[in-house]
């Protein structure tokens, strides 16, 4: 068996990881030629955490997009002969070194590794996102107006916050599930908040000019429409747009579970931000309700509010990761982390290394995300 | 005081209503009932044996039946029929709940404690390497789920060192074999409770009244112990309490790691092979765990902070 | 003259940002002699707390004293060890605070509290040191001194909780006792219980003290000497009486100058505002800090070099200006125009027996639910007329804020009427009025840290009220509209794309004016406009105000608990007490007998910088009492120093006119008003000429 020596392994590897080298590079100098401009993320370049939480979290995503370059074999090709070998050995059809060694069924774990980046940086932060429309679109009502709405609406999140995440899981996320209409019909309801939440920002700034009003409403119509079509009921007209049905599951179960939690924090900060007098002052011009939400409140609760989105998105990471560990809903041979820590396990005895690229890349990914938000949170703290 | 209790009560029970008739109705979907049909039988059943069977157990009646049913049965004590394990459910549960209640313990022992020190000692003076270091301890470990540091804790202890064992026993208790497990959840745990304690004792070290007890000439041991902790441990107490929901995932994925049959490997039993009973009964244990320490968690905060309790 | 018990040398504190060192007190020199009190005065920013924290040698983590030295009865304090400093703190320097309910442990009995302080520096039991806890609260003048040590700090009013502070402090019996502006977030007819009560307390046990606060009047009423801080400096020092009648530094005839004093009105003596603003401390010009704002500016002289402090006369009067012998100090101030009094229109806001009765549920994990009724606002009649200026005066939970808010319709009224323009806003919320009627009445907020949303630019502020209100028709013509508004306001057309965070206190206030007139409204509600502001810029804020009211011939509802100012600006006034008006007429007949007693307390309670107007002493017993649970009777009767035993605690006073538009609600018989004096007396006395409000006669 050949194999590779230490430095030309992680020399290898720093080498094959160029493009993530460059594409960071770039996004760090173009943040410190703007930092006037970029606001709370300018002043992130004083956090030494916070520089080094974004870069952490630069690299995986520069990772996943270059995820073909950088890696060096197909994440699904099985090379029979060389099951479970440690870091550093070579692949002796195409003399290229499998640098983390390769796993169970002889697939080259460093390639896997950089593929599963791809998985967690499609479904994390966008699933985040549609729970951040989700929840905001809920909670400010709730903070704002009170009453009967907060009663029913906090009643609800409490109910599925009380719920573990596991068992909801259990039953969300199962083929089982898939052949009912249940993950379409979650996902078709989630979807339809960001349409609903786009045209009501519109509405309720632009109202007395309808010049305005009009056209861009028909625009985000199209664009909602169409994006829409393609991700809940796979019939994109255009062929664009498409979501595997296991995917679109888990999206939307990772959505029902983490948009209760956005929905408790944007009413605690609607609650808070509705007693200054600024609010007072767009009632006393007469403003309507939601107006003072979007725009009134909604802006001045954005700086917990992408703290909140940093440490969610490492929680939606760990979440994704759990699925995988208990081989919930995804593809078995799927390079997602989770997976791959569950699968390699096993083998733990025989070959310690054969779980440490994957446990690692996730566990830094959601450091570097940890390490992100702490530095927002301590530079906005310091205005 | 017992209104309130009463009033929370009641929502507990509403929202065990409404988890049970969302996982009942979730667990009798068509595709459900066939894989538990399979299970119970052989996999290899045709389509219509697996129709006969279903009718026959009484699968195929009224889902308001089947509720009500099954309602009835808890409302007079009684749980239902396992059908993974194949013995009722309320001689399965109790087991695995104390298997389970042995782990949390020794988890909370261990974690709560750390936790405390670890966020007072820093949150103390903060700004101080000794903060520095024991924050950077707390985020790594908050970013570290226990399908990660679990089996990272076994290559390094069990594999590599050969402190302890990678597997655990629930009818041999030993250090060897018990510790990993305990150790990964409450490690997991241990880092947001002190960044939260953290963030309580730096605020209160940095509050009006401290100012006070320190000029007042008092030492700073006892401005510490006597004016910041106790304001500086109420948030933390929530925070604790409300970890409980988080603890019931964490023990489903560490017995799975360390194979330790408790509560949440039955749990996964009786999801993986559509148990309805067991589950629904594993979801209203949930749902009690969470709100009862919420409740709780209500109640201490408000033992703890006058400017509540005096009021009534 | 015998050692002084506390002498600061060339003092100089700086903070350590990651902006770099900022000064905060420089070049600073003050000595406090044996039983003496001396007064620091200054505005926000100014250095003030920070000297007075420097004493304690308590600066957080980032503060630290560069340069000069403290001396305590000799002793050195800059390098003492910490032990040694504890052993100072609270047995021989103590110190009260401005915010009570902050300053005491929430979770720890007021009594453990105060037992700490004998405790941890003498050496006696736990029975003595409750004795002697207790003794001091009944000298502090608490009622029921056993059931208040044993209470939680929430469980006692304010008012109670700066008098347990001060107990605290003079526990050990201190030679210093620093006071950093302890009623300033106090009612004014609470504070002047406490500093007669500190007054007292000091004269009894021969305690040092230094008095830091923004208030003139306040340190003029307590103190024998005092300094003047500006910018981080003492711009000037002396003894009280001589810094009042003959100051010697422009700052300080400038700040005099911009408060009103009472027998002063808008249209004979206008208030001079000092310009500009105070500088931000990593700004601070070259020379003289006071430079860019004096009015005896003299370049190539003032913006040289650092001001040294220098003597004036033999008293120990310090003035830090170059320029002192040179400037005429009697000489009337420049621009004080004169303008006729406005004339009164028509009735444009009518009020008849309006209420707002709020049902509180006690909404509280242990109370089990029994609601009560606050009375908020209680058969208010009152009208307004165009052009005119009516203040509300009153102080917390008189219910001057709920009118504001029926008015405004972001409440709605349970009982009565309010005619503006033809239409009952009583019931309608601001959602369901037309847009006429929402431009036409609006509101200037008090905090100007609140009034402008964070995250848009003032421009777009503006333009959006524009908007609402239906002024302009096109975009740019709203443009052109909002750059107006901020001439009107006299601020520079650039602000259009500022942020509200890079704007001063002053100057958010403007942008809330101009936001305000932007629909040229017919009544502007003033919500406390200045009282959040510094000294030196109120005056700046309200001339501008009233300019504008005055060529928009706007009404103008001006609340306010400030009487000095109410005298000054008002046309009418109404006083109102716990939810009703107790006084009613114009403010000619408000502020001369016969009085409401109310309304003659809290004219006795004001602080006046002006050495000759002597006031009678009036001080009412104990707190405002809560509104959700008010005294029968007149509500006033529990603090009442006029009170008729066996009547008013019973009925509810009768309505009184004693001249046309003149109205109390008192049960007091017609001899005793008629028999009432005057609260102030104007002192005639041989400086009188210098005195600067009597320059213009």
């Amino acid at each position: 068996m050949e194999t590779i020596n230490f430095w030309e392994l992680w020399g290898g590897v720093a080498y094959r990881f160029w493009p993530v080298w460059v594409g960071m590079a770039i996004t760090y100098l173009l943040m410190r030629a703007n930092r006037k401009h970029i606001g709370v993320f300018g002043h992130l370049l004083d956090s030494p955490v916070g520089v080094t939480g974004l870069m952490i979290v630069l690299f995986w995503l520069f990772t996943a997009v270059f995820a073909d370059v950088v890696a060096t074999f197909d994440p699904l090709e099985q090379f029979y002969r060389h099951r479970r070998k440690p870091p550093g050995m070579v692949e002796l059809e195409s003399m290229i070194p499998m640098y983390f060694g390769s796993d169970n069924l002889g697939r080259d774990l460093f390639s896997r590794m950089v593929y599963g980046s791809r998985f967690v940086l499609l479904i994390a932060p966008s699933a985040t996102l549609v729970a951040f429309i989700v929840g905001i679109t809920l909670g400010l009502p709730a903070g704002y107006k009170g009453g009967r709405t907060d009663s029913i609406l906090s009643f609800i999140a409490n109910m599925i916050l009380s719920f573990p995440v596991i068992v909801l899981f259990y039953l969300l996320v199962t083929p089982g599930i898939r052949e009912t209409a249940l993950p379409n019909v979650m996902a078709s309801v989630f979807f339809m908040f960001p349409i609903v939440f786009a045209l009501t920002v519109l509405r309720s700034r632009f109202s007395e000019r309808p010049g305005l009003l009009f056209p861009w409403s028909v625009i985000i119509l199209i664009l909602g429409g169409w994006l829409y079509s393609g991700v809940v009921f796979n019939s994109d007209p255009l062929g664009l747009i498409s979501m595997d049905p296991n995917e679109l599951n888990i999206f939307a179960a990772v959505v029902f579970a983490s948009s209760p939690g956005v929905f408790r924090i944007v009413r605690g900060l609607t609650m808070d931000i509705k007693t200054r007098d600024y609010v007072a002052a767009a009632q006393t011009r007469g403003e309507t309700p939601w107006y003072i939400m979007l725009w009134e409140i909604l802006p001045n609760a954005r700086g917990p509010l992408i703290v909140d989105a940093c440490l969610r998105i490492g929680y939606t990471t760990i979440l994704l990761g759990t699925l995988g560990f208990f081989g919930l809903g995804l593809a078995p041979e799927s390079p997602d982390w989770g997976s791959m820590i569950n699968q390699t396990r096993g083998f733990i005895r025989l070959v310690p290394t054969i779980v440490l690229p994957q446990t690692i890349a996730l566990a830094s990914f959601v450091l570097g995300l940890n390490l992100l938000a702490d530095g927002l949170r301590e530079e906005s703290l310091k205005d | 005081m017992l209104r309130f209790i009463l009033q929370r009560t009641f929502i507990m029970v509403l929202t065990m209503l409404a988890l049970s008739l969302v996982v009942f109705t979730l667990v009798n979907l068509e595709p459900n009932l066939r894989k538990l049909a399979l299970e119970q039988n052989n996999n290899r059943m045709s389509q219509e044996a697996v129709d006969s069977w279903l009718d026959k157990n009484g699968y195929r009646r009224p889902f308001v039946v089947q509720y009500g049913e099954w309602l009835g049965g808890v409302l007079t004590g009684d749980l239902g029929y396992s059908t993974r394990f194949r013995m009722p459910v309320n001689e399965v549960l109790p087991k695995r709940l104390g298997y389970t209640g042995i782990l949390a313990f020794w988890v909370l022992v261990t974690m709560v404690p750390s936790a405390l020190l670890i966020g007072i000692l820093s949150g103390m003076r903060e700004g101080t390497a000794l903060d520095r270091i024991l924050s950077i301890f707390s985020v790594a470990t908050t970013a570290t789920p226990e399908y990660v540091s679990g089996i990272l804790f076994t290559v390094i202890f069990a594999s590599m060192l050969g402190w302890f064992k990678g597997v655990s026993n629930v009818n041999n208790i030993t250090f060897e074999n018990f510790t990993l497990p305990v150790m990964t959840m409450s490690i997991y745990g241990m880092g947001y409770i002190a960044r939260m304690t953290r963030a309580s004792m730096s605020e209160v070290m940095t509050s009006q009244y401290v100012r006070t007890a320190h000029l007042k000439g008092l030492p700073f041991r006892s401005v510490v112990l006597k004016h910041a902790l106790r304001n500086a441990l109420i948030a933390p107490f929530t925070v604790i309490l409300l970890q409980f929901p988080w603890l019931l995932t964490g023990v489903v994925i560490v017995e799975k790691i360390f194979n330790y049959k408790g509560f949440g490997w039955a749990l996964v039993e009786a999801a993986e092979n559509n148990d309805i009973h067991l589950l629904l009964a594993c979801s209203l244990v949930s749902v009690v765990v969470v709100i009862g320490t919420q409740l709780i968690s209500d109640v201490g905060y408000a033992y703890l902070n006058p400017r509540i309790r005096v009021e009534s | 003259m015998t050692e002084p018990i506390l002498e600061i040398n060339n003092l100089s504190v700086s903070f350590f940002t990651r902006h770099g060192e900022i000064p905060a007190v420089m070049d600073f020199s003050m000595s406090v002699h044996a039983g003496e009190a001396m007064g620091l005065v200054g505005e926000s920013g100014c250095g003030k707390s920070t000297v007075a924290l420097a004493i304690m040698r308590y600066l957080g983590g980032n503060g630290r004293i560069t340069k000069g030295s403290i001396r305590f009865r000799g002793r050195e304090m800059t390098d003492m060890t910490g032990a040694e400093l504890r052993e100072l703190r609270g047995s021989q320097i103590s110190m009260i605070y401005q915010e009570p309910m902050a300053s005491l442990n929430p979770a720890m009995r007021v009594g453990l509290q105060l037992m700490e302080v004998p405790l941890s520096h003498e050496y006696i039991s736990k029975n003595e040191a409750k004795q002697r806890s207790l003794e001091m609260l009944e000298s502090v003048r608490l009622p029921d001194p056993e059931r208040i040590f044993r209470s939680y700090p929430h469980q006692i009013s304010g008012g109670q909780q700066q008098r347990i502070v001060i107990a605290m402090a003079l526990l050990s019996q201190p030679d210093l006792l620093l006071l950093d502006e302890p009623t300033t977030a106090l009612d004014v007819t609470v504070e002047a219980g406490i500093v007669e009560l500190v007054r007292e307390l000091g004269r009894k046990f021969g305690t040092s003290m230094l008095f830091v606060s923004h208030n003139l009047g306040l340190i003029l009423e307590t103190c024998d000497r005092i300094t003047v801080m500006y910018s981080g400096e003492a711009v000037e020092s002396g003894p009280i009486k001589d810094v009042f009648r003959k100051m010697q530094h422009p700052y300080t005839q400038g700040l005099l100058r911009s408060i009103p004093l009472p027998g002063t009105d808008k249209s004979a003596h206008p208030l001079i505002p000092i310009r500009g603003q105070l500088p931000l401390p990593h700004e601070r010009p070259q020379g003289c800090n006071f430079g860019p704002r004096c009015n005896h500016f003299q370049s190539a002289l003032c913006d040289v070099n650092a001001v040294p402090m220098i003597s004036v006369n033999e008293r120990e009067h310090f003035s830090r200006c170059l320029r002192v012998p040179e400037i005429d100090w009697n000489a009337p101030p420049e621009s004080s125009a004169k303008s006729a009094p406005m004339e009164i229109g028509k009735t444009i806001l009518a009020v008849r027996n309006l209420s707002k009765h709020y049902d509180v549920s006690a909404n509280n994990l242990f109370a089990s639910g029994k609601a009560g009724t606050v009375k908020a606002n209680e058969n208010i009649t009152f009208e307004a007329k165009k052009g005119e200026i009516v203040a509300i005066v009153g102080e917390s939970g008189c219910g001057k804020s709920t009118l504001a808010k029926i008015l405004l319709g972001l409440e709605q009224a349970s009982e009565g009427s309010a005619d503006f323009e033809g239409v009952d806003l009583a019931n309608i919320p601001v959602e369901s009025r037309n847009v006429k009627t929402v431009g036409h009445l609006q509101i200037v907020f008090q905090n100007p840290f609140d009034t402008l949303n964070p995250s848009h630019t003032i421009g777009n502020q503006i333009v959006r009220a524009l908007e609402k209100f239906g002024v302009g028709k096109t975009p740019d013509e709203r443009r052109e509209l909002m750059l107006e508004l901020l001439d009107l306001v006299k601020l520079p057309r650039e602000f259009e794309r500022r942020v509200p965070r890079q704007l001063s206190g002053g100057q958010k206030q403007r942008v809330g004016i101009a936001r305000a007139f932007a629909g040229k409204p017919a009544l502007v509600v003033a919500d406390e406009p200045v009282s959040a502001l510094d000294v030196s810029v109120q005056a700046a804020i309200t001339e501008l105000l009233t300019d504008i009211q005055r060529e928009e011939q706007t009404t103008l509802l001006f609340i306010s608990h400030d009487l000095s100012m109410v005298r000054y600006l008002a046309d009418r006034v109404i006083v109102m007490y716990l939810g009703r008006i107790v006084e009613h007429g114009t403010a000619d007949e408000v502020f001369s007998p016969p009085y409401h007693p109310y309304t003659e307390a809290l004219l006795s309670a004001v602080p006046i910088p002006d050495p000759d107007i002597k006031k009678q002493h009036i001080i009412l017993e104990g707190d405002i009492p809560s509104a959700l649970n008010p005294p029968s009777g007149c509500s006033f009767h529990t603090r009442c120093h006029r009170k008729i035993e066996g009547l008013c605690e019973i009925e509810i006073p009768p309505q009184k006119t004693l001249s046309s538009e003149h109205n109390i609600l008192c049960h007091l018989s017609e001899e005793t008003l008629q028999s009432m004096t005057s609260v102030f007396r104007i002192e005639k006395n041989e400086n009188k000429d210098s005195f600067l409000h009597d320059n213009n006669k």
